[in-house]
């Protein structure tokens, strides 16, 4: 076959082998399987009890309805009240701000001091902090326990506002550092020699310049304090239970009748943010997992 | 207008652990001279110019800045300045803010800044920009706006860290000249680190050459052109490099010679600096520039054309003289063919003669 | 003598140095300690020596959760990589609509593990979950009743984390594949060497180290299982799905008996050094290794 002879028309045609549509078809339906347990939460939860007993979980809703989502967040029964989960919702926001800023803040000065600071005891201090990264938290939960106790913080919002940045110091000053680590050194020595010091340089210049990397610590801690159930139930106190806790109370503790269309909608509720987070955030949401690994 | 001062440095030495970077160095920078340390990369130049600055502490000796022993004050309080390599410019502030910084953190009132930066900014032709942020300047307007930010300082000495390094041959030249005008305006002691030899014998008073840590000479551009101290200077500085032919000294009745198979003269006129020995063993320099075509002379030796290489300004012949090899510089226009024979003489008053065992000058 | 004072560095290095030593030495050796003493409900200073470690060895819970942790432990973090490698492979081969695929996979991980837990739990419940989708849709012996019976459940506890966690290491895997020097397909299509065996014995030894990063990130939150074991099964039926950190935390406040939580505590702690310190080291000893930490 000459190339000469043959005028190519029109476009390429697309590559459509079986191989690719098989591809395509099998990735769809791993994604419908991912989507599954969203999609059956979502219709469980506009659905009427009834229904849920007759049919089954991925049958359509035949009449939907938001009295489920209603009675979740105004009146579920979280243990002895029955307020809702918006209590919990809140509460979730009182942690949530505080921590967030806290715990950067923290580990944004660490992660500096410690890229600024080559001494043998920055080194020590930053392998204590990676090491603790790795170890589970029950090794550390009751003494902390008893220290705020004695402090007068525990079951308190400043007490799991400590806890939030004790335990997000590892990641937030590894995602700092390595930022700053990376800075040219010229920055620095020009910034000595205009007579900045160690405050102002962070201030000034180096802040500014971290705007990405503080992107990547929000979106990170957001999810990873929302998400947060363990230091919540140890930490925050009766009337400051975050709202994964609640959920856990509306479902695990209802003597009788169980309405499961409530408990998905109050499941979703709690979800709702760190999706909103989720989807808002886009590619961030990946740079946050590669820069700084995971948080429960 | 801050004093020009006086840079002096007694015995100093820097050490990282078991390393010796600087190695017990005494220097005396005058006022208003302008100073190159010229070297390779890892000869301590650059960490002396941090030592000087205050941004690397010394582990012995002693710095002084004018009639003040600076040795361990801060970089903000030596009165100096300083433009670095890669213009290290705060990207996140604009030009204004760039170079008004050091002003603010000094806490001067803002009509003096604003006048500083208007003037330095003239000086430099950056009015312009002085809206801008660094990422919208090109590599050659960076550099001029971390001069400026140098330049507002008002300092009294300013230390160049290889500024000209990451940009086009071009702006190099263009800088280059733009540097030497800034240094006849103000009149300022400048020290500067290169390890490009013309920005050396360009713009310099005098030349530091330093090499493992230690100064190896430091005089005029003249001097250490013409007359090397040893044989790693010779080849250091000046394009193409110098030509080393190799011999033997004898010393006869006629006083003392040059002996090698190929070339013998006498050395009775050469300047010895101390008297020679007989049969040392030497390399006679000489620069490719310095070889005189010399067709109508008797005492004309004669060289074999290998090859030539046009360099636009200049031809560069490859020649042998009998076995050895002999690179002369001669006009663009000069018609060579390879395997011709040129006549040249080598002017004595243009030779250098080194130890072939430590390249130490004779 | 130095140039400048030390000190505001000092001050900003403080509260990191204070946690440091009062939350993260200081609390890990008073569990430690504890592990050693008779304390019950409150902490005492009476050393028993390894008695709570031989309580704990003979504790029919305690066995339960470390047999079903392990099992738990490589499941999870086969099947997650697996499916993580196999999806991140797939989505490699230029697929389109790959931002959407990647978004599907990966938003489970942006979920709580409480959330996670509750919809596993709904979707695998024996009487309204799988089973009557099952049912319905006309598989009249179709059985899925995992969550009730002992022997099963901790399979459900697999599935909610795999699917938990697969996105992480899609994500993970797609870096790594996206580093594979590209001349690599080109040679081996020269060499005619079927997909399969490029994807087995060339890029799965390429990725060692983004391998090593997943299993090194997986390993870590197995041993935090606590949330998802809460939300889905309550440690139940009866104990047939205890895990050791639910042991802990139900023996510290719920059943007061501080030793022998310490002593299981400290065993975790040993655990998790002895698997993740090795792989720590290889990827950090390797020349030019891309790391994540």
């Amino acid at each position: 076959m000459s190339a000469g002879n043959i005028v190519p028309r029109g476009r390429r045609p697309k590559r459509l082998t079986p191989e690719r549509v098989g591809l395509h078809a099998f990735l769809i339906i791993c994604a419908l399987f991912f989507l599954t347990p969203l999609y059956v939460m979502l219709v469980t939860s506009l659905k009427g009890m009834p229904e849920i007993r007759q049919g089954h979980l991925l049958a359509l809703p035949s009449a939907p309805g938001l009295a489920a989502w209603g009675k979740a967040w105004f009146a579920a029964c979280t243990g002895l009240s029955c307020n809702g989960i918006r209590v919990g919702f809140v509460n979730s926001l009182r942690i949530l701000i505080p921590s967030v800023i806290v715990s950067i803040a923290i580990g944004a000065v660490t992660g500096y001091a410690l890229s600024f600071w080559r001494s043998r005891g920055a080194v020590l201090l930053f392998g204590i902090l990676i090491a603790v990264a790795f170890i589970p938290y029950q090794v550390f939960i009751y003494p902390l326990v008893r220290i705020f106790s004695h402090l007068g913080i525990n079951n308190s919002v400043p007490g799991i506002v400590v806890i939030h940045t004790i335990f997000g110091l590892p990641t937030m000053t590894l995602i700092f550092r390595n930022h700053f680590a990376g800075l040219p050194e010229e920055l620095f020595k020009a910034a000595r020699v205009d007579g900045a010091g160690f405050w102002r340089i962070f201030g000034a210049i180096m802040l500014p310049m971290a705007l990405p990397i503080i992107v990547v610590a929000v979106i990170l801690q957001v999810t990873g304090i929302w998400n947060d159930f363990i230091f919540g139930l140890v930490f925050a106190g009766r009337e400051n239970l975050p709202m994964t806790v609640q959920l856990n109370n509306i479902v695990n503790s209802t003597q009788g009748e169980r309405e499961y269309n409530v408990e998905m909608a109050a499941t979703l509720l709690t979800a709702t943010v760190p999706l909103v987070v989720y989807f808002v955030s886009g590619r961030w949401f990946v740079r946050g997992i590669a820069a700084g690994g995971v948080k429960g | 207008m801050n004093d020009r001062s006086n840079v002096s440095l007694r015995g100093v030495e820097v050490a990282y652990g078991p390393i010796r970077v600087l190695d017990r160095l005494d220097l005396e920078v005058e006022q208003s001279e302008f100073l190159v340390l010229l070297g390779p990369s890892g000869c301590g130049k650059s960490t002396l110019l941090n030592a000087i600055a205050g941004l690397t502490e010394v582990d012995d000796g002693e710095i002084w800045i004018g009639d003040r022993n600076v040795t361990w004050l801060e970089p903000k309080d030596r009165g100096i300045a300083m433009v670095f390599q890669s213009y290290a410019l705060y990207p996140r502030m604009n030009v204004r803010g760039n170079m008004s910084f050091g002003l603010k953190v000094a806490r001067m009132p803002r009509a003096d800044i604003e006048r500083r930066v208007r003037t330095a900014a003239e000086i430099l032709q950056i009015t312009d920009l002085l809206d801008r942020r660094p990422a919208q300047l090109s590599g050659g307007q960076r550099q001029r706006v971390a001069i400026g930010r140098a330049l507002v300082r008002d300092a009294g000495v300013f230390l160049f860290d290889e500024p000209l390094s990451n940009l086009d041959a071009q702006l190099r030249a263009e800088l280059r000249v733009e540097i030497k005008r800034l240094h006849q305006r103000l009149g300022a002691t400048m020290i500067y680190v290169t390890h490009d030899q013309i920005e050396a014998l360009t713009l310099a008073d005098r030349i530091a050459v330093m090499k493992d840590r230690k100064f190896q000479q430091i005089g005029t551009p003249q001097e250490v052109y013409l007359r090397p101290v040893n044989r790693f200077v010779a080849t250091f500085v000046g394009s193409p490099a110098m030509n080393f032919l190799p011999g033997q000294i004898v010393v006869g009745s006629d006083g003392p010679a040059f002996h090698s198979p190929a070339l013998n003269f006498s050395l009775a006129t050469y300047p010895f600096a101390s008297t020679p020995t007989d049969a040392t063993q030497v390399e006679l320099g000489i620069r490719p520039e310095h070889v005189v075509l010399a067709p109508d002379s008797a005492n004309a030796r004669e060289v074999c054309v290998e090859m030539t290489e046009p360099m636009g300004s200049d031809l560069l012949a490859w020649t042998r003289l009998g076995e050895l090899p002999l690179s002369i510089r001669l006009p663009a226009e000069t018609k060579l063919a390879p395997g011709e024979r040129l006549p040249i003489l080598l002017p004595e008053h243009r030779l250098s003669l080194f130890d072939a065992a430590n390249g130490a000058r004779l | 003598m130095r140039i400048g004072s030390r000190l505001p560095a000092h001050l900003a290095l403080a509260p990191a140095v204070l946690i440091a030593l009062v939350a993260y030495c200081g609390a890990m050796g008073w569990t430690i300690w504890m592990s050693f003493t008779n304390s019950r409900m409150l902490p005492s200073s009476v050393f028993v020596g390894l008695r709570q470690y031989s309580s704990l060895i003979a504790n029919e819970r305690w066995q339960v959760s470390v047999s079903n942790i392990a099992i738990f432990g490589c499941l999870f973090i086969i099947a997650t990589l697996v499916v993580g490698f196999v999806l991140a492979a797939l989505i490699d081969q230029r697929v389109r609509g790959e931002n959407l695929l990647r978004s599907v996979f990966l938003y489970p991980f942006s979920m709580s593990f409480i959330v996670t837990g509750l919809a596993w739990r709904w979707m695998l419940d024996p009487t309204f979950g799988i089973e009557k989708v099952g049912r319905d849709l006309g598989l009249s012996a179709f059985h899925f009743d995992w969550l009730v019976r002992p022997e099963r459940v901790i399979y459900t506890l697999v599935i909610a984390a795999v699917w938990h966690a697969s996105g992480l290491v899609m994500a993970i895997m797609l870096a790594g594949l996206r580093g594979v020097d590209p001349e690599i397909w080109k040679a081996t299509r020269v060499d005619g060497i079927p997909s399969w065996r490029v994807y087995a014995f060339i890029i799965v030894p390429l990725l060692r180290g983004s391998f090593a990063t997943a299993v090194v990130l997986l390993a870590t939150s197995v041993m935090r299982l606590y949330d998802l074991s809460v939300a889905m099964t309550n440690g139940g039926p009866g104990i047939a799905s205890e895990v050791p950190a639910k042991f802990v935390m139900d023996h510290l406040f719920d059943r007061g008996n501080v030793g022998l939580a310490a002593a299981a505590a400290t065993t975790m702690l040993i655990t998790v050094v002895a698997v993740v310190a090795p792989l720590l080291y290889w990827q950090h000893s390797r020349p030019g290794a891309r790391q994540i930490a």
